[in-house]
């Protein structure tokens, strides 16, 4: 086990390496740079240049990222005038803020639904999730958001921009933070919890047809003894095993997300970085992102072990 | 068929038929400017006058009232009658000058979004389409080679899918498109837009197709056609691929809402088409600004064009799968 966790973490740290080299890489190769600007001396231009790298050729400018990575420098952004270490964790963790509260939304939300609906195929209870839930999925972020920004933009119900007010009181920072929240997860989190009841609810019925399901309700076990202990564990293997690829999920939808609700989080940084041509910063993005990754479908594939023992041969 | 999945059909097919007959439905053309109509709203067709007596169909011009806030007001003296298939259109105003029909209102240039909604639709399906074309064209060239060579070959292929699959294809489409020049020509972006979908696209059709060849490839079938002296090729092509027509329609099916958003992610944050181009993309770009966004709701209809077209799809295919893709 600590081998495979080890090996796994060995892949990790190389996805993370390969992506922000290549992003690197790819934002060198852009046309245009971030040190250009209109009425500027050429001799302030060339300083700049050369505070980036600008002036080195990419190989060069590659070798020497590598080597003050090593060494924890992450260059600067020439953007933000700030070096990317400080800037980068601090937007991560607001991304991360934003998809975990989606992701325990949606799972505490999706699942117990999409039980309810796949153990009860005939009814109106099932009938009416079901419908839900499909125009649910049909729902991608971009609409969901835009959909809930537009409403509470018409009521005034909750705050639709950013992550804090400008005036809050102290001690009120995380009702406050809680208040901004609500629009950028449910948005997330509302296709996403739909996927997962479609998910659960195929599981489940077939979870139901089961003959040891059927042999315990002939036993005489209660009806929702058998649901949500019996077959209940037996379906979760599906949905478990989408949670890995459900982090890049989250990352794509809370990208559009974060721009729509100007959430300050990774994937708006990363938008201003590729359009600005900061180089470094482009780098650290994407490597935060390739890391949030990695550990998601690390966590996942341990979770799927737990679930379903088979799997973790 | 069930109830819902003919909704589906009809849906999916209401959006091609509204699209291939943009140019007889729209009463203006999609970049066409009425002047002091910014952000009008949708007119409201009538049948009875102020007078209570009835009349064929006609629209009251729209009278701004306040500048600075764009509110309009119904000029309720003037009776503008509809005209039918008249001037290439199916209905249009009589006095198009003084009271345009602006059936979804105007947006922020005082453009008929009705117009470039059906117009916007031609550009984004025809987007959809071409890059689910390639990427199906792309990932059945690779699965097929990797399941059919298999050994080092297939595990370099695969390695290469399994990377490009991991990475968010939001990111990805984002940077690759991020590399070239912000600014560029419609064809241009419909190109570039339609490649980098068909790269993050294929590895998903490259995988199943790479199962299905692997296993066909054992069948008798197979070992009878290579006994009859079929090439490799041959064997491919018209044998092992036709088994993966299932699974390439259903993934076609996947991947059309998946580039339909796409798309307009791309021209929601500037990096897709240029803003005269009429996209779904870039009519929601219009939506992007909050405060406009409050006070004139009909900037969202692509928003529904494009939740119609996805639900259609989801509805059709609603027991095939899990809608996963079209998320992403």
């Amino acid at each position: 086990m600590t081998r495979y966790v080890l090996r796994r973490l060995a892949f990790a740290a190389l996805l993370v390496v390969a992506v922000s080299s290549g992003s690197l890489i790819l934002a060198r190769l852009s046309p245009g740079d971030c040190v250009t600007r209109a009425g500027q001396s050429s001799g302030e231009t060339e300083r700049l240049r050369a505070r980036y790298g600008l002036d080195k050729s990419i190989g060069a400018q590659y070798v020497d990222w590598l080597g003050r990575i090593a060494l924890g420098d992450f260059g600067d952004s020439c953007l933000y005038d700030r070096p990317v270490r400080e800037l980068v964790p601090e937007r991560a963790a607001n991304t991360a803020i934003l998809a975990a509260t989606a992701l325990a939304l949606a799972t505490f939300v999706g699942i117990p639904l999409g039980v309810v609906s796949g153990s009860r195929r005939r009814g109106p209870l099932g009938a009416a999730i079901r419908s839900v839930s499909i125009l649910f999925v049909s729902l991608p972020p971009i609409l969901t958001s835009l959909f809930l920004v537009f409403i509470c933009a018409r009521t005034k119900w909750l705050p639709i921009a950013g992550m804090r007010s400008a005036s809050v009181v102290r001690g009120d920072e995380f009702a406050d933070l809680l208040r901004h929240l609500i629009v950028p997860a449910s948005a997330l989190a509302l296709p996403l919890a739909a996927m997962f009841e479609r998910l659960q609810s195929q599981a489940m019925s077939e979870a139901m047809a089961e003959p040891f399901v059927v042999a315990t309700a002939a036993r005489g076990v209660p009806r929702a003894r058998i649901v949500w202990r019996d077959a209940l564990r037996v379906s979760l293997g599906p949905v478990t095993s989408l949670y890995g690829l459900v982090v890049g999920t989250l990352l794509s939808g809370s990208f559009i997300v974060e721009v729509v609700t100007a959430w300050p989080g990774l994937g708006s940084l990363m938008l201003n970085a590729l359009r600005g041509r900061d180089v470094y910063l482009v780098a650290a993005c994407a490597g935060a992102g390739a890391f949030f990754l990695a550990c998601g479908t690390l966590l996942s594939d341990l979770a799927l072990g737990a679930v379903d023992p088979r799997a973790a041969q | 068929m069930r109830r819902s999945k003919r909704v589906g059909v009809a849906l999916v097919a209401l959006t091609i038929a509204g699209s291939a007959a943009a140019p007889l439905l729209a009463p203006h053309a999609p970049d066409e400017r009425l002047p002091g109509r910014l952000h009008a709203p949708p007119t409201v067709v009538h049948l009875v006058d102020a007078s209570g007596a009835w009349h064929a169909p006609f629209i009251h011009p729209w009278r701004l009232v306040d500048q600075l806030e764009q509110r309009f007001e119904e000029d309720r003296s003037r009776v503008v009658p509809l005209v039918w298939l008249a001037r290439g259109s199916l209905v249009r105003s009589s006095d198009d000058r003084a009271a345009p029909l602006l059936i979804l209102g105007a947006d922020s240039y005082g453009r008929d979004v009705f117009s470039r909604l059906l117009y916007g639709a031609r550009i984004s399906l025809a987007l959809a389409l071409l890059s689910v074309t390639a990427a199906l064209a792309a990932g059945s060239a690779i699965g097929g080679a990797a399941g059919y060579v298999g050994g080092g070959i297939d595990d370099g292929l695969m390695r290469a899918t399994d990377f490009v699959m991991v990475l968010p294809a939001m990111y990805v489409a984002l940077a690759l498109r991020a590399v070239l020049p912000l600014a560029l020509g419609t064809p241009a972006v419909f190109l570039l837009l339609a490649s980098i979908f068909a790269v993050v696209g294929a590895p998903f059709v490259a995988r199943g197709v790479r199962a299905i060849v692997r296993s066909e490839r054992d069948r008798d079938y197979a070992a009878a056609a290579r006994a009859l002296g079929a090439s490799d090729l041959r064997l491919l092509v018209r044998h092992l691929l036709p088994a993966t027509r299932g699974f390439l329609a259903v993934e076609a099916t996947l991947l059309v809402p998946a580039f339909i958003v796409a798309e307009a992610t791309l021209s929601f944050v500037g990096l897709g088409f240029p803003d005269q181009a009429a996209t779904w993309g870039t009519m929601l770009e219009d939506a992007s600004n909050i405060p406009a966004l409050a006070d004139f709701p009909w900037l969202l209809s692509p928003a529904v064009a494009m939740f119609a077209v996805v639900l259609g799809v989801n509805l059709v295919l609603q027991d095939r799968a899990s809608g996963v893709e079209s998320i992403r």
